[in-house]
Parts: C-alpha cells; sequence; structure tokens
C-alpha cells in the first residue's frame, strides 16, 4: 500500500475513534425479571415487551440523540438473587434506573437496596404495599391488587352476592391477594364465609371446592395463576357447583382459557384492558397504544401479548419520557418521573405525584366474562 | 359433616391415591431388585404425560396410539439413566446413589424443560368429562380409568412376579442378590428389567392422571416423593400393600385438606411418612427387617 | 512453633481479610458475602455427611429456622440481635437434637426421604403462618447487626462480620475433625456397630453432631438475615438443600477446605453461567453425576490425588 491509502485509512481510523469518542455514551437501564423460574410466566413476557420497546426505540434514534441500552438479569424468582443482581446493576452496571422486578417478594426485598443507593426502581409487580406506604425512589406500573379486587367486590355488591368463599393460592401473588381480598370486605359489604388456600403444584381442588359447595356462599373468588385456577375450574364443573366463579388477573391470558376448555365458561375476572384491546370502544385514549402493542408482541415473538409484558413496556416507555424531559441522572429521572401526568400506557393512564407512586386508577381493570372460548366486556 | 362431603372426599382421595400406588410400585419394584431409591421415579411419571401431548399434537396420533408411544419411549428413557447413572457407579454407596439419582432427576427434569417449555399443558380425557353422581358425591369418567387401569396394572404385576420365570427370578434377586446369582440368574439383567417396568408403569400413571391435573415439566417432584411415601407406609411391597398404602395417603390428604385445612396438604404426606419411618419402618404390613453385621 | 495445619489456616484467613482489597467494594464483594454463608452451611452439612456418614436432605429448614427466628425476634418483638441469634441457635439445637433422636434410628434412603420431609415440613410452617412470617411474601425490615457504633450495613462490613464467623466455624471443625470426636464420628461412620463394640455411644454422638450442624446453619441463617434484611420461604426449600448437598459433594465428603471449595464454585459459577440461564439446572444435575461418577472423593481428593500422581514419577525415574 502507498503512503496515501495509508494516511487515508489512518484518518478515516482516527475520526471513526474520535466520533466514538464524542458520540453520546448509551442511558444504561438496568431490569431484574424472573425470567425461569416458578414466575416465569411474569418474567418472560416483561423481558421480552422491555427488549422489544428498546430495539423500537433505538431503531428510530434513540432518545435526546442518545441510545438505551437495556441490562436485564434473570432473578429466577429468587428474591436473594434479586438483591444481589439488584447491586450489581447498580455498583457494576451503574445504571440510572431499575425496572422490576417481577414478583411482590423480590420488589420487597430489593427495596432497601435501592432506597440506599438512590436508584429510582420502576417495579412490575402488584403487591399493594410496595407503594403504600410512599417510598421516595420506587414506584410501579402494575395495578394494585387492591383495584382488582375492588373491581370484583363492586359487582358482587350491585349483584347483592355478598356471601364470598375466597380460595387464593400459598405464593406471593396469592397471599397478597388474600389480604386485599379481606382488608376491602367491610368497604363493600363482602362477607367472607371461608379462607382456603391451596399449593402453587396441587392437581386436585375437590376438597377445598366440597368444603365451599357445603358452605352458604353465593359466589367464589379464586386467586392464583396458571395452572392452578384452570384446575379448579375444571374441579368446580365436575363437583356441579353453580355459584358463579370469580378468578384474578392473573389468568387473565388466552392459556387459561385453553386450559379450563369447557369449564370456562361463564368465569368471570378483572382484567387490564390489553387482554380485549379489541372489544373497547374507539373512545379509549388507551387503545391506541394496546393495539399497537398486542400487534407489534405478536410479529416478534409469535405469542399472545399479555398484560404482564405491558407492565415492562410502561416502565420503558415512562422512563423514555423522563430522559426526554431532560433527564438522565438517577435523581433527575425520579423527580421527572413523579410528574407524569395521564400518560396512556398499557396497564392503563399514569399519573404519578409525591403521594402516589402507583399511578393507575379504578379504570385499569375492566370486568370481563368467558363466552365461547373468547372475553367478552361485562357491563 | 354431611355424608356426602365426606364422600366426595373420599372419593377424590381414592383416585389421587391410585396414582401414588402406581408411583409407590415402581420404586418399589426397584428398590426391591437393586437396593436403589430411585429419586428420579417421578419424572418418568412428568415424561410419560408431556410425550404423550407430543405423540398427539406433533405427530397427530389418535389417542390409542400415542399413549403406548409414549410409554415406550419413557422405559427406553429408563433404560438409558441405568445404563449411564446406575451401572457405572464405582462406589454404589448409599450416599453416592442418592446422590446420582437426585442429579439424575434434576438433569431429566431440565433436559424436559428445554424440550417443552415451562408451559402447563393439558391433555383430553380419554372418554369425555361429564360427571356420574355416587350418593350425593361425583367423579369423572377419568377417574374410573385410574381405578380400573391401576388394577389391571395390579393384576398383571402380581402374574408376572409370581407365575412367570423372569418375575420369580427377580424376587429372588429382592431376597438374596448372592443367592440369586449362584443359581445362574443374571443379577445385572434384572436390575435393568427392574428399571424399565417401573419407568413403563410411571409413564401410564402420569398419562392417566394428565388429564385431569394437566402436565408440565416439573410435576414429577411432588409426586415422586408423595408416591415414595405411598411405598413406605406399603412397606417397599410391589403388591397390594404398596396400592393400600397409596390409597390411604390419598383419602387421609384429600379429608385433611377438606376438614382441617387446606393449606397443610402436603404436610400431611410427610408427617404421615415421618411417623411410619419412626414408629413401624418396615411399613404396615412388612415383616421387621434383620440387619447382618 | 505452629503445625502445618495451623499454618495453612493461617495463610487461608489472611487471603480472605485482603479480600476488599483486591476486590474494592464492587458487586463481587456482595457475592463474597453469600460465599461466606454457604462454606459456614457446607461445613455444617459437611461434619454429618461427610465425618458422620449421615445424609441430610432438610439442611435448608433450619438455616431458614435460625433466619426467621433471628427476624422475627428482632423486627417484630424488638429484641436486641446479638440476643437473639444465640437464642435462635440453642432453640434450633434443642429442636434438632428432640428430633435428630428418632430421625437418625433410620439409615442410608429412608434417613435420606426423613429428612426430606422435615425439610418440606419446615418449608411449609414458614409458607403457612403467615401472621408470623408474613407468609410466601416474605417480611422485611430486620434490622443490620452493630456494635456499639458500628453497623455492619455495607458490603465491606458484612463481609469482615461474615467471613469472621465462617472462619470461626472452619477452625472449629478442623480441630474437632483431628480431635477425639472427630475420630470417633469417622469410626461410627464406617462402621456403627463396630464403633459401638469399641465403647463409643453411636447414638448419643449422631445426635448430638446432628444437633451442632444444626447450630451451625442457624447461625448462618441469622447473619443471612441481618445482611439481607429480608427473609422469604423460597430462599430454604428442597431446591436449596439439594444445592447444600452438591456444594458438599463437589467440594469432597469431609474436606473441610473442599466445602469452601464447593460454597466458592457454586455460589460464583451463576455468575458466569449468566447468559445461560435456562441451562443451570441441567448443569447442576449433570455435575451432580459426573461428580459421583467419575470424582467420588470430590474437588478436592482429585487435586491431591493428581498431586501424588505427578509427584510419584521422580522416585520410579530412579529405576530406569
Amino acid at each position: 500500500m502507498n503512503i496515501r491509502c495509508v494516511s487515508v485509512l489512518v484518518m478515516f481510523v482516527t475520526v471513526l475513534f474520535s466520533s466514538a469518542v464524542f458520540a453520546a455514551a448509551p442511558i444504561k437501564i438496568g431490569a431484574l425479571f424472573a425470567v425461569t423460574g416458578p414466575a416465569a410466566f411474569l418474567g418472560e413476557p416483561e423481558r421480552n415487551s422491555a427488549k422489544m420497546v428498546v430495539d423500537e426505540i433505538n431503531k428510530a434514534g434513540g432518545v435526546q440523540g442518545r441510545k438505551l441500552e437495556l441490562i436485564s438479569y434473570d432473578t429466577t424468582g429468587d428474591a436473594t438473587k434479586a438483591v444481589q443482581l439488584a447491586t450489581k446493576l447498580i455498583k457494576d452496571d451503574k445504571v440510572v434506573a431499575i425496572i422490576g422486578p417481577s414478583t411482590t417478594g423480590e420488589t420487597m426485598a430489593v427495596i432497601p437496596v435501592a432506597e440506599k443507593e438512590q436508584v429510582p426502581l420502576i417495579s412490575c409487580s402488584a403487591g399493594s404495599k410496595i407503594s403504600d406506604p410512599v417510598k421516595k425512589w420506587i414506584f410501579k406500573t402494575a395495578q394494585n391488587d387492591s383495584l382488582a379486587v375492588g373491581r370484583i367486590y363492586e359487582y358482587l355488591q350491585k349483584n347483592k352476592q355478598t356471601n364470598v368463599s375466597i380460595l387464593t393460592v400459598s405464593d406471593g401473588f396469592g397471599s397478597s391477594g388474600r389480604e386485599q381480598l379481606k382488608a376491602q370486605a367491610a368497604k363493600y359489604g363482602i362477607t367472607i364465609v371461608s379462607d382456603d388456600t391451596y399449593g402453587p403444584k396441587d392437581t386436585d381442588m375437590t376438597a377445598q371446592l366440597t368444603k365451599i359447595r357445603g358452605s352458604h356462599a353465593q359466589a367464589i373468588i379464586c386467586w392464583g395463576t396458571n395452572p392452578g385456577p384452570a384446575v379448579i375450574a375444571k374441579n368446580a364443573k365436575q363437583l356441579g357447583i353453580k355459584i358463579p366463579l370469580f378468578m384474578s388477573h392473573g389468568v387473565s391470558s388466552k392459556k387459561f382459557i385453553e386450559l379450563a376448555g369447557d369449564a370456562a365458561e361463564g368465569i368471570k375476572l378483572p382484567s387490564g384492558k390489553v387482554v380485549v384491546a379489541d372489544l373497547l370502544p374507539n373512545s379509549d385514549q388507551q387503545k391506541k397504544a394496546l393495539m399497537a402493542f398486542v400487534k407489534d408482541y405478536q410479529n416478534h415473538f409469535k405469542a399472545e401479548g399479555d398484560h404482564f409484558g405491558g407492565h415492562a413496556w410502561d416502565a420503558v416507555m415512562l422512563i423514555k419520557t423522563a430522559i426526554e424531559k431532560g433527564a438522565d441522572t438517577p435523581v433527575a429521572i425520579r423527580d421527572q418521573l413523579e410528574k407524569v401526568k395521564g400518560f396512556a400506557g398499557i396497564g392503563g393512564s399514569f399519573t404519578y405525584s409525591a403521594q402516589d407512586h402507583a399511578g393507575l386508577g379504578k379504570d385499569a381493570f375492566v370486568l370481563v366474562e368467558v363466552k365461547n372460548k373468547d372475553w367478552v366486556i361485562v357491563k | 359433616m354431611q355424608f356426602d362431603q365426606i364422600l366426595q372426599y373420599v372419593l377424590s382421595g381414592l383416585s389421587t391415591g391410585a396414582i401414588y400406588a402406581l408411583i409407590g410400585i415402581g420404586f418399589s419394584i426397584i428398590y426391591n431388585a437393586t437396593g436403589i431409591i430411585n429419586f428420579a421415579q417421578g419424572e418418568f411419571v412428568m415424561l410419560g404425560g408431556l410425550l404423550t401431548l407430543s405423540f398427539l399434537d406433533l405427530f397427530k396420533l389418535p389417542l390409542w396410539a400415542a399413549i403406548p408411544c409414549a410409554v415406550a419411549v419413557s422405559t427406553v428413557a429408563g433404560l438409558v439413566f441405568e445404563r449411564l447413572a446406575i451401572r457405572p457407579l464405582r462406589q454404589p454407596t448409599p450416599i453416592n446413589l442418592v446422590i446420582i439419582t437426585i442429579g439424575g432427576s434434576i438433569l431429566i427434569r431440565g433436559l424436559a424443560m428445554l424440550v417443552w417449555g415451562k408451559d402447563t399443558h393439558s391433555i383430553p380425557s380419554f372418554s369425555g368429562d361429564i360427571p356420574i353422581i355416587i350418593g350425593g358425591a361425583t367423579i369423572l369418567p377419568q377417574h374410573l380409568w385410574i381405578l380400573a387401569i391401576t388394577l389391571v396394572i395390579i393384576i398383571v404385576n402380581k402374574f408376572y412376579f409370581y407365575y412367570t420365570i423372569s418375575g420369580k427370578a427377580m424376587r429372588a434377586c429382592s431376597y438374596n442378590r448372592r443367592a440369586a446369582s449362584l443359581v445362574g440368574i443374571d443379577v445385572r439383567r434384572m436390575v435393568l428389567f427392574s428399571f424399565i417396568i417401573s419407568s413403563a408403569m410411571g409413564a401410564v400413571a402420569g398419562i392417566i392422571v394428565a388429564p385431569l391435573t394437566m402436565t408440565a415439566y416439573d410435576v414429577g417432584v411432588m409426586l415422586g416423593l408423595k408416591g415414595f411415601c405411598a411405598a413406605i407406609i406399603g412397606g417397599m411391597s410391589s403388591g397390594i400393600s404398596t396400592v393400600i398404602g397409596g390409597l390411604i395417603l390419598g383419602v387421609l390428604e384429600s379429608l385433611g385438606a377438606g376438614l382441617i385445612s387446606s393449606g397443610y396438604k402436603d404436610a400431611i404426606a410427610f408427617i404421615i411418612l415421618l411417623l411410619i419411618l419412626f414408629i413401624r419402618p418396615q411399613g404396615l404390613f412388612g415383616k421387621a427387617d434383620s440387619e447382618r453385621v | 512453633m505452629l503445625s502445618r495445619e495451623r499454618l495453612g489456616f493461617l495463610c487461608f484467613a489472611l487471603l480472605i481479610a485482603l479480600g476488599p482489597l483486591v476486590f474494592k467494594g464492587g458487586y463481587l464483594m456482595n457475592v463474597l458475602v453469600y460465599v461466606g454463608i454457604n462454606t459456614m452451611l457446607a461445613i455444617a452439612l459437611n461434619l454429618l455427611l461427610g465425618y458422620a456418614g449421615q445424609i441430610s436432605l432438610g439442611h435448608a429448614g433450619f438455616f431458614g429456622m435460625g433466619a426467621y427466628l433471628s427476624g422475627i425476634l428482632t423486627a417484630t418483638y424488638g429484641w436486641n440481635p446479638w440476643l437473639a441469634m444465640p437464642f435462635a441457635a440453642a432453640v434450633v439445637g434443642c429442636l434438632a437434637g428432640l428430633i435428630g433422636f428418632p430421625v437418625l434410628k433410620l439409615k442410608g434412603h429412608y434417613l435420606a426421604m426423613a429428612t426430606l420431609g422435615l425439610g418440606i415440613i419446615i418449608y411449609i410452617v414458614f409458607n403457612e403462618t403467615v401472621q408470623l412470617t408474613g407468609g410466601p411474601s416474605g417480611f422485611s425490615g430486620i434490622p443490620n447487626l452493630s456494635i456499639a457504633s458500628l453497623t455492619f450495613d455495607s458490603d465491606v462490613k458484612s463481609y469482615y462480620l461474615v467471613w469472621s464467623f465462617a472462619l470461626a466455624v472452619m477452625l472449629f471443625s478442623l480441630n474437632l475433625a483431628s480431635s477425639r470426636v472427630g475420630r470417633a464420628l469417622r469410626a461410627v461412620h464406617d462402621s456403627e456397630v463396630a464403633a459401638r463394640v469399641m465403647g463409643v455411644n453411636a447414638r448419643l454422638l449422631k445426635v448430638q453432631i446432628f444437633a451442632l450442624s444444626a447450630v451451625i446453619c442457624s447461625l448462618a441463617g441469622s447473619l443471612y438475615a441481618h445482611t439481607v434484611t429480608f427473609v422469604s420461604p423460597a430462599s430454604f426449600g428442597f431446591n436449596f438443600s439439594i444445592e447444600l448437598l452438591t456444594m458438599v459433594v463437589i467440594g469432597g465428603l469431609g474436606s473441610i477446605y473442599g466445602s469452601f471449595l464447593g460454597a466458592a464454585l457454586l455460589t460464583l459459577l451463576p455468575e458466569f453461567l449468566r447468559g445461560a440461564n435456562d441451562y443451570d439446572i441441567i448443569i447442576y444435575g449433570s455435575l451432580l453425576m459426573v461428580m459421583v461418577m467419575f470424582m467420588p472423593g470430590g474437588v478436592v481428593r482429585c487435586i491431591a490425588d493428581l498431586y501424588r500422581k505427578l509427584a510419584k514419577p521422580k522416585h520410579e525415574g530412579g529405576h530406569a
């Protein structure tokens, strides 16, 4: 090669390197999801959605000219690992915000870390106690299970079916729901006639349902995630139980209908709007974002975009809007998050404030019913 | 307490108990022929259900063809497990055997997770879902299938072990391995047979219960443990005692969940296990063992 | 003059003490704290399994009991953590002793299943007694340990705290192994009847070592509770008991340093397998099987054997 080629090459390489130096460093966002393990049905769609939306943002040029870098770790649903990995994200990877974890138990474990290191945490889990009482650095995008419970109780009160039996799964999701079911009963005039639990891996709940059948309950509320509720639906059908069966938003997915088969007909549950996006009236301000999310997720992952994935999508978008307002440090992002008003997300319309880090209201849930193996909205 | 409620608890418990019994017999067969407790027994139950699913969905076989295929593949898996894990063991101390079978069960579970994912899957019932009413309690046709198939297997077992040469040879091994090999029985082949039979039985158990309970990569863990409890209650026999052990376990669990507390249901099985081990380790029906020094 | 073993231990302790200087309070510091806790647990199980030859598949239960007792007494009832810890250890030790009498009459697989059942029952109790333990969601707000004005709330401080305990446990176990008690344990392992004939009260000894093992687990649990400030039943289930077993088997039954190696390997392994999370369950299973088939003495013994084999040819070369 002659001297001219070499000098052009040198110049080219120098320009390349210097542009790399001058190009803005990516903004690092940490994520803790339970991608494997017992909470994988939460963590996997969350991680998928987060990656999907970060990729899209970057393809469109990033935020304020800077790309987003998502550093996501698998906690396997273990609180100890969640704490370890949160520390790693903050100390080693130096992220400006953390999304997740997927379960309430893990979130409660990670809260002290986030508070101490002063890094904003946007949790994707449903436990009401995450944001109640309010903690300075902790936000959540998942709807509070208190809202879901309220929806069901409201309907029952209206239909004068106030004696209920509750059947909850003995894991974090179920026990959190159970707490809320008991705490809010009085407010809606509901009497809890019996309170039973079942294990996440149990395969037969006829014993509990037999007990419920013999009581004077007018409705059964089951709080759990697949496959338990499907077994319960089938058992209830087998035992010839006629009183209405309500489920939680934990099973607002087509998978539940598939598993429960015919036994799912007539079951009602509170659901995030994403599951019935196409049934919403066009006037609903969330409809556009919901339809886009569902279509996108289907294209990317060949699977139903559910509202668990939606929590992560909301979290990333909220951080994006904070960055758009000029924030790129943990403190600034936290402050901007608190100022969010009326953000039309997947989980609902978010409005945060200094006293409210959960951001959602009653409209986050709609009551749906299974009819002909599909969802319909209950008026 | 109403009669029909108790009847319901008992009936539900009987069908769950039948599954525990089948798994327990699987444990006993291997233990009797080899002295090994195969912690991976529960995984063959899981394989039976998931393989049936694959044969139904992927290969589009009808149910009556998918089931034998699934059992066949599970049996091969049992064979492979024996060859790879048990036979090459240089120091077959109890500790090593426990650890290797635990390791094996984890490995099989992990492979299943890779192949079938973490989702739960359902399998169609053999003959529909219309409940049958018996004196105020209801059961499903699938429950009848479970009880019937369990009965058939027990009869076949009894016939095999008492009226065929290879069955008698296996029983000889369980009484005294050295004496058995002295009379010309190939002990190693008996070990292989025991694994084949146990994995086949486990697979069948998994298939007949899957339409009721659905199946996933990790159903084997608890089922295996409870099946072992059934075997202990029955004194590690491969016959009627273990079946009764399983049925007792299933019914007590069901009654406990309904009458006492549903949260502690699993604990009931293990408390019974501990009580039996403390008070009567040879099982309810076994004879006391003497140990050679 | 210090014996070789003592010198070896001092070197090891020194290396541990210098750890923070090398890792400078980064994320790895946090992991090393857990290595310390797991080392204590692995040693506890090794005393029972490697020396006395008794299998336990339920040790996570004792770990959990220590953690929950410490946590509940300090967070809910306001006890002083330094009082709660020995109290918890005493309670766990007594319970283990009591249940040990009937349990340790069993042998081999029956013992394995009994301890398995015990561990699961303890786990279910953690899950169900929601008033006390917070149930499946666990409970937080456990205070850090502190001495006078020094609170152990950072990774480096927790490291020193945990490793002080871990080193103490190591020293104690090394001494135990080479004492009369240690020899009696190994006698019981080899042949219980022969040991009895020689005058060893095998039954009592087994129960004592079971209780001691439980006490160490309880201490580790208390330290865990005060370091993480949060406990939930999921960390104390059957899966963790299996992890502990794997640590001990990999390190080598009967080797105290091996337990440290096993604990370190299994705690650090997930860090390197970060990308392949779905495969880690397969790797655990394969590890267990491979270790038992090809390296029954554990990694430490394997290395020792290799060293001996390599050292040999020097002598045989003289005959050529």
